[in-house]
């Protein structure tokens, strides 16, 4: 057969969680990383604030407070066995980021700097404490560099620019996946032991996002064609400050260095909906806290958007009020040189597409579609489970956003993602090795790559009606008017209507470029019919929700309903229809209560 | 407003070689060349083609050459360039289709630095973090924030007119780890630097510095590293 490769471990996505993986797995297993792009474009290099850790460098800090605040910030969803790993984990893993090379800011001392980040508190004062580990407001793209560089030290194979379209399963077993390699329109086929996803998010489904293009779900879409489920989809988290409009993001550091969201009558808006740690509450509380302003008219100009101000004058203000102090006990106090130091990127991208300059005004922010909390179900070795009894897909794996865990529940943390993609990026590829090395290949299928091309051909065979760019702009839309940050039925049914509407008239894309090499036409085809599903998947998930918890916020069921809705939702695909099963919570130091900021 | 792109194109497929399209639509002065590229290709011609990702100038796919000048399309508004615009791929590597070019020669000119940190000293007993000062990390943030986008490299006439010029991108993740007080292959990296392939090469044009669109004082960096390695000290 041309084109067939074979490695005992392959890797889908070059992120952070696909590159820790691949690093770990290539110590035991021949392995490969697959990616549709260059790894160093991958989207984990624009994590801005930090990554979460109990280092307590600078003041008081443990990893159990970091986990009970990760618990609370899940609005009791996260599983706590799997959040209690991960935050014990949390110190030892960003020392070996930092032994790796990584140039993490300094304290005075030489020791790696922490700043505070919403929901991240000391549990006996209930104030901001100082847990995001930080290179500048670059900590994601330093990490991707590092990982990059540690796999090219230690020979990692990668296949560049090879997109993947299916996966192979054979009698329930993982046995590899066919990609197409976009310089030449080859299909491949990768007969692999154990394929692990790590094809990261899909915030590309909604019109205001801080995703890449590439964020097209594909590795949750894959799987949920060979029959894996899809876990608490419902569960999205929109940001709350993107740029207006444009819905880049701006690092909940700007808030953690003392910024405030100011309505439009001049007010700091933020006590009012959490009185103790105000601006830096949780991100669900905070987009539902504008949303609210907004809704009420105190939007800017009555406008849907508000300011972020980080001008030293007004966070020097605020933080007299606050009566916030530095670690020495003296008052906490900026300028905007320090400012500048702190935070270059997002103030470069303030100058760039608004001509704002945050050094002298404040910045117009709305909510913008930024994570997903659902996922492949996985427990922590990164061992993927098909069922609400936890049974394990032999010699299937995922990590990182397109995995659930759950660490996350029903909100995530900021800082806590890059955490997640380390430990759960290293274990996955830590367990896929010793499985790999425990296992025989599977048969492969005969003609392996056949699904494939036939799933590709269709994009060639419709009447030529319908546009990608105008379906995608419709879902997009759609989706951000009546699935984002408040539901309610009568929306999510909209949605959900014409999710199914979009879905038909995909059938009818004819995509005009006919040659092999770099057709993206043809790959962004397949990329909005992932999302569809993906869409789809998500309204069905929250229509069932019949409560409010972490970013899934409804207005016609208002409250927490933990008697009825305190489980997961496993969503699967079956003949063409989303049909939905439950999963229990584990529960284990923190029984459930209500969620106060 | 109303905006004009002549694109360059080439399909290695059909073309014998490469031409210009001229294409007219509305635009606002704020989108970015990107959202008007983005447009272009999913309303008037699903054909052409180039990379994109992450559309905030962080993860460095959309190189491209805009009225003649290297920078990352989705960095560039359309304010910036005015209502005609030139659309080309990037100067020195090969095209392969449209406005995407042969990134090999470019990647491999990096592994070339050994870019990665090395240390193969015992790690603190305590387990913990190596300790830096502030000072010693300031040394070399800027060159920390290279995206590997090769806007520098394409624009260098140095790069241009050798097949074997490493090209300021990689000399900017060498002096990152060169300048890195933990790092211990400075020796072996200047080795590498210093031969004719390497800091020779730069003839101090500047335009590396103008094209980098991470504002990275590049040609400052190689002056760095040419002190280094006339006068064999890091300081």
């Amino acid at each position: 057969m041309e084109n067939l490769h074979q490695f005992d471990v392959i890797v889908i996505g070059a992120g952070g969680a696909g590159l820790m993986a691949g690093l770990y797995a290539s110590r035991t297993a021949k392995t490969a990383v697959i990616s549709k792009l260059y790894p160093s474009r991958s989207h984990t290099g624009a994590a801005q604030g930090g990554i979460a850790a109990a280092l307590g460098n600078i003041e008081k800090d443990t990893p159990e407070w970091h986990c009970y605040d990760t618990v609370k910030g899940s609005d009791y969803l996260g599983d706590q066995d799997a959040i209690e790993f991960m935050t014990n984990e949390a110190p030892q893993i960003v020392y070996e980021l930092e032994h790796m090379g990584l140039p993490f800011d300094r304290t005075p001392e030489g020791k790696i700097a922490q700043r505070p980040f919403g929901g991240h508190t000391n549990n006996e004062s209930g104030r901001p404490v100082r847990r995001a580990c930080h290179a500048a407001d670059r900590t994601g793209h330093m990490i991707l560099q590092t990982l990059y560089q540690q796999c090219i030290k230690n020979k990692v194979n990668f296949f560049d620019e090879f997109q993947v379209v299916d996966f192979l399963m054979v009698d329930g077993k993982a046995a590899g996946v066919v990609a197409v390699e976009l310089a030449t329109g080859q299909l491949h086929t990768f007969h692999a032991k154990a394929v692990i996803f790590a094809t990261g998010g899909h915030g590309r489904i909604w019109e205001i996002t801080s995703n890449a293009y590439a964020l097209t779900g594909d590795g949750i879409a894959l799987a949920l064609r060979r029959g894996i489920p899809a876990q608490d989809m419902e569960f999205f988290q929109f940001h709350p400050t993107g740029i207006y409009k444009l819905g880049i993001l701006i690092t909940e550091g700007v808030r953690g260095e003392g910024g405030v969201l100011i309505n439009g009558k001049g007010e700091r808006f933020m006590p009012k909906y959490a009185k103790t740690v105000k601006d830096l509450a949780s991100r669900d509380v905070v987009s539902r806290s504008m949303y609210l302003e907004i809704r009420d008219g105190r939007g800017i100009n009555g406008q849907n958007y508000v300011y972020l101000d980080v001008r030293a004058e007004t966070v020097n203000k605020y933080a007299a009020i606050d009566g916030r102090t530095n670690p020495d006990g003296t008052p906490y106090t900026v300028t905007g040189e320090e400012i500048l130091k702190k935070l270059p990127d997002i103030i470069d991208f303030c100058r760039t597409y608004l001509g704002v300059d945050p050094i002298t005004q404040p910045m117009p922010v709305q909510p913008t579609a930024h994570y997903a909390m659902g996922g492949i179900p996985t427990n922590v070795y990164g061992e993927v489970l098909l069922d609400e009894n936890k049974t394990v897909v032999p010699g299937l794996f995922a990590a990182g956003e397109c995995a659930c865990v759950s660490v996350h529940g029903a909100n995530r943390l900021g800082c806590n993602s890059l955490l997640d993609i380390v430990v759960f990026g290293k274990h996955a590829g830590q367990r896929a090795a010793e499985y790999a090395n425990g296992a025989d290949f599977a048969a492969l299928p005969t003609a392996p790559e056949q699904p494939a091309r036939a799933a590709l051909e269709v994009f060639y065979k419709g009447d030529g009606a319908e546009k990608v760019f105008d379906l995608a702009n419709e879902m997009k839309h759609e989706m951000f008017a009546n699935m984002g940050v408040f539901r309610i039925e009568e929306g999510m049914k909209h949605a959900l209507a014409k999710i199914r509407e979009l879905k038909e008239r995909i059938k009818h894309i004819k995509v005009s470029d006919s040659g092999k090499i770099f057709n993206m036409e043809l790959i962004n085809a397949w990329e909005l019919n992932n999302l569809l599903e993906l869409a789809e998947v998500t309204t069905v998930s929250a229509l069932a929700r019949q409560e409010s918890r972490g970013g899934h916020a409804r207005e016609d069921f208002p409250k927490r309903d933990d008697a009825n809705w305190l489980k997961h939702t496993l969503a699967y695909k079956k003949d063409g229809k989303v049909e939905l099963k439950y999963k229990t919570v584990a529960i284990t130091k923190y029984q459930p209560k209500e969620r106060v900021y | 407003m109303e905006v004009t792109l002549k694109i360059f194109r080439y399909n290695p497929e059909v073309d014998q070689k490469f031409h210009y399209e001229t294409y007219t639509l509305e635009a606002e002065e704020t989108d970015r060349v990107l959202d008007v590229l983005e447009r272009i290709k999913g309303q008037k011609d699903g054909t052409l083609s180039f990379r994109r990702s992450c559309a905030h100038g962080v993860c460095g796919s959309d190189a491209l050459r805009i009225n003649g000048r290297n920078m990352l399309a989705c960095k560039t508004l359309v304010r910036d360039v005015g209502e005609k615009i030139t659309v080309e791929p990037i100067l020195g590597l090969k095209v392969i289709k449209d406005l995407i070019v042969d990134m090999e020669p470019f990647f491999d000119n990096y592994k070339k630095i050994l870019p990665y940190f090395i240390n193969e000293s015992p790690l603190p007993a305590d387990g913990k973090e190596r300790l830096q000062s502030a000072e010693a990390r300031a040394r070399f943030d800027e060159t920390t924030k290279c995206i590997l986008c090769a806007c520098c490299t394409t624009s260098c006439p140095s790069f241009w007119a050798s097949d074997d010029y490493l090209g300021p991108a990689a000399l900017v993740t060498a002096h990152r780890f060169i300048f890195d007080d933990r790092d211990e292959a400075a020796a072996e990296r200047m080795q590498i630097i210093s031969e004719t392939s390497g800091l020779a090469r730069c003839h101090t044009a500047y335009n590396c510095t103008l094209a980098c669109p991470r504002e990275i004082p590049i040609t400052q960096a190689i002056g760095e590293l040419k002190m280094v390695s006339v006068t064999g000290k890091l300081d």
